[in-house]
C-alpha cells in the first residue's frame, strides 16, 4: 500500500519537475547578465545576481515601451475579461431563469457559437473594423473580445443547478423587482462560476495574440504577448545586436506570467470547482 | 389566471432583457464576421479588372492549394498525435492525484496546472530557449552523454518540438477538469466495488474513467478546436526555428499571410471559411458520434 504510493509520489514530483523546467529555467535567466546567458554555464544554475538591473533594462528600454505594453495588457484584460463576464453573466442567468419563445433556440445558436473558431472570424472582423475606421484603436482589442460563448454556457447549467426557483419566487412575492431578484438573491450563489468565467476571460485576453497581432499596427498599442513577439523577431534577426534584447525578453516574460499565476494562485478556491461545471451535465 | 399569464409573459421579456447585451455582441462579432467572410471569399480583386464576382473560385483554389492543404492536413496530423497524449497525461494525473492526498499532492496539482496561465507566446519562447544550442541546457545535457542534441526547431523535428509545448501547455488545465468530474463521483461506489474484490486499478479503469467521460468529452471538443487553429506558437517559433515554419505551415498562418503580406483579402477570407468549416465539422461529426454511444470509452 505505502509502496505504491511512493511510486505514485515519483510520478508527481518528476510531473511537477517536467511542468516546472521552463519556468525554473526563466526565473534562474533572468537573474542573468547577457554574458552570463550566454557563457554555456549551467542553464538551469544561477550565475551571479543581476535581477534589478535587468528590471531596469527592461522598463528604460526604448522610453518604457515595456511598461507601456504592461499597461495595454492590463487594460484589455480587465475591460474586456470584466465586460464578457457581466455580458455572460446576465445572459446565462436570462437562458436559466426565464422562460420566452425562442429561448432553445437561441441556447442552440450559443452552443453552436462554441463549436466555430474564433480565430476564423479575425480577418474578416479586421476588414470590417478597418471600413469602420476602427483599427489601430484599443476598441479594435476590446469590442471583440467581449464574445464568449462558452461563458455564457458554463453560466447557465451552474445557474440551472445552483439557483432554486422557490427562491427567485419568494423575493418576487415579497415585492423585488426582477432586477433586484437579481442582484441580490440569484447573484451571491453564482459567485464560484462568475470568478471562474471571469478569470477564464481575463486569461484568454491577457494571452491573446491573433487578434492584437492583426488589429494593431502603432506598437504604441501592442499588449505583451505581440510586443514580446516583436523583439524576439528583432533580437533573432540581428545576432549582434540582438544579445541584450534577448535578456530583455526572457525578464519581460518573467514580469508578464506573474499577475496570472498571483491571480490563479489566490483565488484557486473558486476556480477549481468552477472549471468542472462545464463538464457535469 | 390571465394575471399568471400576463405576468409569466412580462417575464419572458425580462429574459430577452438579460440576454439582450449578449445578443447584440454576437450579432456584431461573430454573425457579421461570419456572414462578411462568406462574402468577400465569393469575390475576387485583381489589379486591372477591380472586384468581380468569382462564385465558388476561392474555394475551388482553397482545396485545391497545395500551400492550404498542406497547413490543414499538419494540423489534422497534429491533433490526432495532440489530443490523445494531452489526454492521457491529464488522466493519469488527475487519477494519480484522486488517490493521493497530503501536501505533495495539493502542491503538484496547482504546478501541473501553472502552464495554462502562461500566455502562448510565451510558452513557445521558454521552449524554444531550452531548445536552443547557444543558451538552452539540452545541449548541456547531452554532451555529458556526449551525444548530439537532436535540435527540436529542425524541420524534421520541429513537429514534436511544438507538441511537447502544447502538451506542456494545456495538459494541466485539463487535469483540472477531470479531476474535479472525479471528485464529484461519490466515494460509497468505491467502498462497494473494493467489496467485490476490485483493485484500484480496476475501480480506475472500470469506475472512475467511464464516469468522468463527459469531461473528456468537453475536452476533446475544446482541443480540437484550438489544435485545428494553431497559430501562435509556431508564427513565435518562426523566427527562431531557420526557416522551419514556413509562410504557409498552418491554414491560419497562411490566411494571415495572405492578408498581410500579399493583401489578398478576398481568398484569405476564403481560407478562413473553409478552416472554420472544417473545424465546425470535425466538432459536429465528433458530438453526433458521442451522443450515440453515450459514452466515448465504454
Amino acid at each position: 500500500m505505502s509502496n505504491r504510493h511512493l511510486g505514485a509520489k515519483l510520478f508527481l514530483l518528476a510531473l511537477v519537475c517536467y511542468f516546472l523546467i521552463p519556468v525554473w529555467w526563466l526565473v534562474v535567466a533572468s537573474t542573468k547578465n547577457a554574458q552570463g546567458l550566454f557563457s554555456g554555464s549551467g542553464a538551469l544554475w544561477f550565475h551571479g545576481f543581476h535581477l534589478l538591473d535587468n528590471l531596469h533594462d527592461l522598463f528604460t528600454f526604448n522610453n518604457g515601451e515595456y511598461l507601456r505594453w504592461l499597461g495595454n495588457s492590463v487594460l484589455y484584460a480587465v475591460t474586456g475579461g470584466i465586460g464578457s463576464t457581466v455580458i455572460s453573466v446576465l445572459a446565462g442567468y436570462g437562458f436559466a431563469k426565464y422562460s420566452f419563445r425562442g429561448r432553445n433556440l437561441t441556447f442552440a445558436l450559443v452552443l453552436g457559437a462554441v463549436m466555430v473558431p474564433l480565430t476564423a472570424l479575425v480577418i474578416p472582423t479586421f476588414v470590417m473594423m478597418s471600413n469602420a475606421g476602427l483599427t489601430d484603436t484599443v476598441w479594435a482589442v476590446i469590442l471583440p473580445s467581449l464574445l464568449s460563448p462558452f461563458g455564457v454556457y458554463l453560466m447557465r447549467v451552474y445557474t440551472s443547478a445552483a439557483v432554486p426557483d422557490e427562491l427567485l419566487d419568494a423575493a418576487r412575492i415579497d415585492g423585488a423587482g426582477e432586477l433586484r431578484t437579481f442582484l441580490r438573491v440569484a447573484l451571491p450563489l453564482m459567485r464560484p462560476a462568475v470568478i471562474t468565467v471571469l478569470l477564464l476571460s481575463v486569461v484568454a485576453t491577457w494571452n491573446n495574440y491573433f487578434l492584437p497581432l492583426t488589429m494593431l499596427s502603432d506598437s504604441k498599442l501592442y499588449p505583451l504577448t505581440v510586443g514580446i513577439g516583436l523583439w524576439s523577431q528583432l533580437a533573432s534577426s540581428n545576432n549582434g545586436g540582438g544579445q541584450s534584447l534577448w535578456s530583455l525578453i526572457i525578464t519581460g516574460s518573467l514580469v508578464s506570467i506573474v499577475p496570472l499565476v498571483v491571480a490563479f494562485l489566490t483565488l484557486q478556491k473558486y476556480w477549481q470547482g468552477g472549471l468542472a461545471v462545464g463538464s457535469l451535465k | 389566471m390571465t394575471a399568471i399569464r400576463s405576468s409569466s409573459g412580462r417575464r419572458g421579456a425580462v429574459g430577452w432583457l438579460f440576454i439582450l447585451p449578449f445578443l447584440a455582441v454576437f450579432a456584431v462579432f461573430l454573425v457579421a464576421p461570419l456572414l462578411y467572410a462568406g462574402y468577400l471569399s465569393l469575390y475576387t480583386k485583381g489589379l486591372a479588372t477591380g472586384t468581380t464576382f468569382a462564385g465558388l473560385d476561392n474555394y475551388t483554389r482553397a482545396f485545391t492549394d497545395p500551400s492550404f492543404l498542406k497547413g490543414l492536413w499538419l494540423v489534422l496530423r497534429f491533433s490526432l498525435v495532440v489530443i490523445p497524449l494531452q489526454m492521457i497525461v491529464a488522466l493519469v494525473a488527475a487519477l494519480v492525484l484522486d488517490e493521493v492526498t497530503g501536501r505533495l499532492a495539493r502542491f503538484s496539482r496547482l504546478m501541473i496546472f501553472l502552464p495554462y496561465a502562461v500566455p502562448a507566446v510565451l510558452g513557445a519562447l521558454m521552449w524554444g530557449f531550452l531548445y536552443s544550442p547557444s543558451f538552452g541546457p539540452l545541449e548541456q545535457i547531452s554532451s555529458l552523454f556526449n551525444v548530439q542534441a537532436p535540435f527540436l526547431l529542425s524541420q524534421g523535428n520541429i513537429f514534436y518540438g511544438l507538441l511537447n509545448v502544447v502538451t506542456w501547455q494545456w495538459s494541466g488545465y485539463y487535469m483540472v477538469i477531470i479531476y474535479a468530474a472525479l471528485k464529484s463521483i461519490d466515494t460509497s461506489i468505491y467502498e462497494a466495488a473494493r467489496i467485490d474484490g476490485a483493485n484500484a486499478r480496476q475501480i480506475a479503469l472500470r469506475i472512475k474513467v467511464p464516469m468522468v467521460s463527459s469531461a473528456f468529452v468537453l475536452i476533446l471538443v475544446f482541443s480540437l478546436i484550438g489544435t485545428l487553429q494553431f497559430f501562435a506558437e509556431p508564427q513565435i517559433l518562426g523566427p527562431i526555428a531557420n526557416g522551419s515554419v514556413t509562410p504557409d505551415f498552418t491554414p491560419n498562418i497562411y490566411a494571415f499571410n495572405l492578408a498581410f503580406a500579399y493583401a489578398q483579402f478576398n481568398y484569405a477570407s476564403a481560407i478562413s471559411f473553409a478552416l472554420g468549416f472544417v473545424v465546425f465539422l470535425a466538432v459536429a461529426v465528433f458530438m453526433v458520434a458521442t451522443r450515440k454511444r453515450g459514452s466515448i470509452f465504454t
